[in-house]
């Protein structure tokens, strides 16, 4: 992309900016069942904001109210300082990038980006078309139908066709999951970049946590109709308060132990008979029951006996060992028979551990994080990478 | 072994190959045979399809010896010529056009209506009235005129059998095929388009109008000229329901008797021209359009 179309796109986007959208006590109810459960979000206008969840836990209902594609059961939604809870679709100030996109195949690609200007009775169309379409770099593309697009292509004619309209909230909704890898990498870049140029409020739906991480500011991970927690990507990776979050975002090692004291801004914890701390910060449970959790890739691996002063260890046995060029993965089975993961990156000279060996995992008191032990340790767990 | 080069080793390898065979004449031409075994099957199809027609237009340009028009005697124009000088054919085929067009226009908007009705809306009575709609299309004709004549008695109507009753009962049958071809262009509609264009400040009305309406138009059209076609060709039903009137199939058919004219040939040869240009005018309309794209 040149220089010269980003400038073009900022300036005609001096008028935008974006406003807060605020979604209050929001209920949707199906029939019997609850797709969003008493849901309240501020999203800060020109953030990037992600839903992030697994199929079916209401992110879509909820991109959906706000569209006004759905109404909602209870609460309100209000953008700017519009109540737009129960506006039609076309009286809103939001537009949306659908999944599959939902081009117009009966219009060509000029008219399908003019749609909404149309609708608005908006001059001079013409020119604002084509410096989006330069945007998105399908200029000689106007006069094409959207069948005889790549779906790279159809793509970037539904977020220009979206983002013409210069809406206070862009949505899109799962806009990435018909692409291949490499085009989606490209996209989220792509995405992003827009995204500053415009300075609109996006509210972006996926159920790709990498996808969420590599573009949103702020990620709120849904969970059977609610929010688990919200965030920036490295305060929800770092210290998640739930096991879903835990388990979704990454993987983690939750292991259980029981909360003991507090000495000075740490909290002590017994895990199976060993002592460890960490920062109360981190602590996100009410009883002394908990699961200590550590990221795989917090964690060291040592040779058994070596010295790891200050550090939280414990001593296992290698049970698998897979060497991956950038690190070695490993399977580590405690002495209560429990597995753990580990990714060490490769910097030994001596090669990597092997199955059998007797380790020492050991990690930094301010990498562990403690949740409530009540909570399923393998909530979230089951990936859903590629569940359209 | 180690001490071999890759170009050696190579010559080994291929020293080493069975010999290549070359495949004899024989099983090469049965391979042909064999792939393209559905293009043979698909061209004796299409032949058997259009032998008939090609024996319509040879004969529309026969001078008949007797008054059977059976047996190629000479080539002449003089019944293309002559076409419209018959006027017990331009009588016929005007009350057939005119049947026609009537029944098609009424027969598409209602059955369009109806088809919108069923395919978007849940009511009361929806799966009755689908029933009722595909009646008509597995009732046999003769049936169904029979039962028409039988209403238009009763109504008594007798005397005013005539174009209006023919238009009438073509209606009836049309609707049918109307609304079926519709209504599968309906069901193929992705509903998140015209989301889309409600998310693009289009009201419901202009919705309709600019994706709802455009995407269902050619199944609307599909649905007329089919509806056209069912009219224009209807003998069964029309025999029933025509008293004294004739129709361009009832002239065919009372003239059959007598000997068909070889005027009848070219009306025929015409319709299949006309046809013709209907299916492959937009077929190639769009050709140009996507080639210049």
């Amino acid at each position: 992309m040149s220089e010269q179309t980003a400038t073009t796109a900022a300036e005609s986007s001096s008028t935008g900016g974006g406003a807060d959208l605020h979604i209050i006590d929001v209920t949707k109810r199906f029939a019997s069942f609850k797709a969003v459960d008493d849901l309240t979000l501020t999203i800060p206008a020109g953030s990037f904001f992600a839903l992030l969840g697994p199929s079916g836990c209401g992110k879509t209902t909820t991109l959906r109210m706000v569209a006004g594609l759905e109404e909602p059961s209870e609460g309100r939604i209000i953008i700017g300082s519009e109540d737009v809870t129960h506006l039609k679709p076309y009286k809103r100030p939001v537009n949306t990038v659908f999944q599959s996109y939902a081009l117009f195949p009966h219009l060509d690609i000029f008219e399908n980006v003019a749609f909404g200007l149309r609708r608005s009775k908006r001059k001079d169309v013409r020119n604002e078309v084509e410096a989006m379409l330069e945007l998105v770099e399908l200029s000689t593309y106007a006069r094409r139908k959207p069948t005889q697009l790549s779906g790279g292509q159809q793509q970037r004619v539904a977020v220009a066709r979206a983002l013409i309209n210069k809406p206070e909230v862009l949505l899109l909704d799962e806009p990435l999951g018909a692409l291949d890898l490499k085009l989606r990498r490209q996209m989220q870049i792509e995405l992003k970049r827009i995204q500053t140029d415009v300075g609109i409020t996006f509210v972006h739906v996926t159920h790709d946590q990498e996808e969420a991480m590599t573009m949103a500011d702020t990620i709120a991970v849904m969970n059977a109709g609610g929010v688990e927690q919200m965030g920036a990507p490295m305060e929800l990776y770092e210290n998640p308060v739930t096991t879903f979050v835990a388990n979704f975002l990454g993987q983690s090692n939750l292991i259980k132990g029981e909360l003991t004291g507090k000495s000075g801004g740490d909290a002590l914890i017994q895990v199976q008979g060993q002592r460890m701390a960490m920062p109360t910060s981190r602590v996100h449970s009410e009883r002394d029951e908990v699961w200590v959790g550590v990221r795989p890739e917090k964690m060291q691996i040592s040779r058994a006996g070596t010295p790891t002063d200050g550090e939280n260890a414990v001593t296992g046995v290698v049970t698998d060992a897979s060497y991956i060029g950038v690190s070695t993965q490993y399977l580590v089975n405690l002495p209560w028979g429990q597995e753990v993961g580990v990714f060490a990156q490769n910097l030994s000279t001596e090669g990597p551990l092997s199955a059998g060996d007797s380790v020492v995992l050991h990690w930094n008191p301010a990498h562990t994080f403690a949740l409530d032990a009540t909570q399923d340790a393998e909530a979230g767990a089951e990936k859903v990478e590629g569940d359209e | 072994m180690s001490t071999m080069t890759i170009d050696e080793r190579r010559a080994q390898a291929l020293a080493e190959m069975p010999p290549y065979r070359e495949p004899g004449v024989f099983s090469r031409g049965s391979r042909w045979v064999r792939s393209h075994i559905i293009q043979f099957c698909a061209a004796g199809a299409l032949l058997f399809m259009f032998i008939p027609v090609f024996v319509v237009v040879l004969f529309s340009f026969n001078l008949p010896t007797g008054k059977y028009n059976y047996v190629w005697n000479q080539f002449s124009t003089s019944a293309w010529v002559n076409v419209w000088s018959d006027t017990e054919i331009t009588n016929s085929l005007t009350i057939s056009i005119e049947v026609a067009l009537i029944s098609t226009i009424v027969a598409t908007v209602l059955g369009t209506l109806i088809a919108f009705a069923i395919g978007r809306h849940n009511f009361r009575g929806r799966g009755g009235t689908n029933l009722l709609i595909f009646m008509p299309m597995a009732t046999p004709e003769v049936v169904m005129g029979s039962s028409l004549l039988t209403l238009f008695v009763l109504a008594q109507q007798e005397g005013s059998l005539g174009r209006i009753t023919i238009t009438i009962a073509h209606i009836m049958f049309s609707i049918s095929f109307v609304v079926v071809t519709v209504k599968a262009r309906i069901a193929g509609l992705d509903s998140r388009l015209e989301q889309a264009a409600m998310d693009l400040y289009a009201d419901e009305k202009t919705t309709f109008a600019k994706v709802t309406f455009p995407l269902v138009l050619p199944g609307i059209v599909a649905a007329a000229m089919l509806a056209f076609s069912l009219s224009f060709d209807d003998f069964v039903i029309t025999n029933f329901t025509s008293g004294q009137t004739v129709t361009f199939p009832m002239y065919i058919w009372g003239a059959a008797g007598r000997g068909i004219p070889p005027e009848a040939n070219v009306v025929g040869a015409i319709m299949f021209g006309l046809a013709l240009v209907v299916v492959l005018v937009p077929e190639i309309i769009r050709g140009v359009r996507k080639s210049r794209a």
